[in-house]
């Protein structure tokens, strides 16, 4: 059960990640370096775009033009354009802000929410820690994308359920990890002689063992944001993200499916878009994970 | 011998305990979404009515009360929890509201589909990471091992459904080898089992080949190449037995995202399976049937890790579940 299981796995993958980074594969991860300087090119170019579209193409998003509709991809329009003779490119950024915004929108309740669960958790103790680590095995027990379809059930659809809905989803691995975190800290000796020194337990708490616990946090967040980078295409794609015109990267795939047969560039380009997203974050969580140790 | 001592009477406790742990998670789980349906700011009356083409606004109050009585939202929402427990227990999942139909027979109609495609998916991807593992750890041409190690964590970056619909593009479309939707024949199973072996494949591949470069590190390798082993039979005979135990763990997990992963597959390939019925309910907002297809989809992973878990010892003889006496 998953009870058990997460740990475990979690034990087994991580020491080899270290045993990678001796002798052989250190020269594979120094070749590997231009690869995260590509990659964190990308998602920077994404995040920019994100937030200011227009630097990056100069057509509105919306602005419809029947005799351009349906055109191949070319150096006037990058991704070609859409039935209504929208420019794709111009809405694959413009789907960045809303995507990016829902995924933000998750990692943050993940974090403040899997944080505040997991300090409460290991700092405490006792029958608080064992009802909220019940909770989150119980959570992790639903499949993702399940928990997900029935939060947006009860929420409606839209950018923001759609964000919420694979927040939670996320929450307890970052309980988890906190937890763990901040029961190995709380054994250590300066806490220790912290509480000597006269400091109350709140002191600790915020300043020695809250900054300690960030490191492994923070990597997680890096890594689950192509996780819910995913899960918020999947979501839009299925159809429960924000109202039209206005698409998120999974919607605007949606969409091209009507035209998969005669202009397959109004799904693919926008899904490799994706997926160069997340393969870059992946990248990139990985190269942190092997520089941290 | 492993299957005689594995029958013993303190394993038959240990079994009774795990049972009673996932009855218990079960409970848990159906409790949470229930929870997160009626709970929720959302009013769930409104919600299920308006799922079952009722106009709420056009409604005097007593014609309100009528439909809330149809659909048995008039009661308490602790009488509502314990009745739909109650039939839960009874194998009755209630009635669907968009479908006008009992979900349990909504349910038993489409989860062969769902069960054909997740069982083909699971070997396919059994056997697409078994051999890419295999291969970035028995390969020696350096570029190649690169290649072959880079290629699971692009698989598990791809959406999903931008697979699907790549295959579709490509095999459906260009090639025309198999059909792009539907569910006749085999045929037709080929496409969707792709999509959703595709990233299982990619992770199994990840923790294969991480656990396989880990035995082959071991002294016990050197000890049989030393013997005049030849390097394959070392990989195959000793050093892939041993890297296969994490993996069954990974494998009891994805088995039980299977009804999670046809969600997509089965959109992208209007499939009538769970999973696209799964994308309907929830798309009409249709309480009953998002939850109990919830429920099914987490007693699912329930039981197969269960599964897995009691059968840890019978690939691992180091593993027991009775407890060791000193």
């Amino acid at each position: 059960m998953s009870v058990d299981l997460a740990p475990e796995l979690g034990t087994r993958v991580v020491p080899e990640v270290a045993a990678g980074q001796r002798s052989p594969r250190r020269l594979g991860l120094l070749t590997a370096r231009p690869g995260l300087i590509l990659a964190l090119l990308f998602v920077g170019f994404v995040l920019v775009s994100a937030v200011v579209p227009g630097w990056f193409t100069r057509y509105d998003p919306n602005a419809t033009a029947g005799p351009d509709k349906l055109l191949a991809p070319s150096a006037e329009h990058w991704f070609g354009t859409d039935e209504l003779g929208r420019d794709l490119f111009s809405r694959v950024l413009h789907g960045s802000t809303l995507t990016i915004q829902a995924t933000l929108g998750a990692i943050v309740i993940a974090v403040v929410v899997g944080l505040t669960l997991g300090v409460v958790s290991g700092f405490f103790g006792g029958w608080p820690d064992s009802v909220l680590m019940r909770v989150v095995d119980v959570l992790l027990a639903i499949p993702r994308l399940l928990l997900a379809l029935t939060i947006v059930t009860a929420l409606g659809f839209g950018t923001l359920p759609i964000a919420v809905a694979v927040g939670v989803g996320i929450v307890p691995g970052f309980a988890r990890i906190t937890r763990a975190r901040v029961l190995s800290i709380k054994a250590l000796p300066y806490i220790e002689a912290a509480r000597t020194g006269g400091a109350s337990w709140t002191r600790v708490l915020v300043r020695h063992i809250l900054p300690n616990s960030w490191g492994p946090v923070l990597v997680l967040a890096v890594l689950d944001f192509g996780v819910a980078i995913l899960a918020i295409s999947a979501l839009s794609f299925l159809g429960f993200g924000a109202a039209p015109p206005a698409a998120e990267w999974g919607t605007l795939i949606s969409q091209g499916r009507s035209y998969l047969i005669t202009s397959p560039w109004l799904t693919l380009l926008p899904g490799l878009f994706v997926g160069l997203t997340v393969f870059s974050l992946n990248h990139i969580s990985r190269s942190l994970e092997e520089l941290q140790r | 011998m492993t299957s005689v001592k594995w029958l013993t009477s303190s394993t038959a406790r240990y079994l009774a305990g795990r049972v009673l742990q996932a009855v218990i998670v079960l409970w848990a789980v159906y409790t949470v979404t229930f929870g997160i349906l009626y709970l929720l700011p959302s009013d769930p009356v409104e919600l299920q009515l308006a799922a079952a083409n009722v106009q709420v606004d056009e409604l005097s109050p007593a014609e309100l009360a009528a439909a809330k009585q149809q659909y048995g939202l008039d009661q308490p929402l602790a009488t509502q929890y314990f009745d739909q427990l109650g039939g839960l227990l009874r194998g009755d999942f209630g009635q669907s509201i968009s479908l006008h139909r009992p979900v349990g027979e909504l349910l038993a109609e489409r989860l062969p589909s769902t069960l054909a495609l997740g069982a083909t998916a699971i070997g396919l991807a059994l056997v697409l990471g078994g051999t890419l593992a295999y291969l970035a750890a028995y390969v020696r041409v350096a570029w190649l091992k690169t290649v072959l190690n880079r290629l699971p964590a692009v698989g598990v970056s791809l959406p999903p459904f931008f697979v699907g619909l790549l295959l579709i593009q490509v095999f459906a479309f260009e090639l025309g080898w198999f059909p792009a939707t539907g569910t006749q024949g085999a045929s037709s199973l080929v496409l969707p089992a792709i999509t959703m072996a595709v990233p299982t494949a990619a992770m199994l591949a990840q923790v294969l080949t991480r656990s396989l470069d880990d035995q082959l590190a071991e002294p016990y390798v050197a000890t049989a190449a030393a013997r005049g082993l030849s390097r394959q039979y070392v990989q195959a005979r000793h050093a892939l037995r041993n890297a296969l135990l994490p993996t069954l763990t990974l494998l009891g997990l994805l088995l039980g995202a299977t009804v999670t992963e046809a969600v997509v597959a089965e959109t992208v390939f209007s499939r009538p399976g769970v999973g696209q019925m799964a994308q309907q309910a929830v798309l009409a907002q249709d309480v009953p049937l998002v939850q109990a297809i919830v429920v099914l989809a987490a007693a699912v992973f329930v039981v197969i890790n269960l599964l897995i878990d009691l059968v840890y010892p019978l690939f691992d003889p180091r593993i027991t579940h009775t407890p060791r006496v000193s």
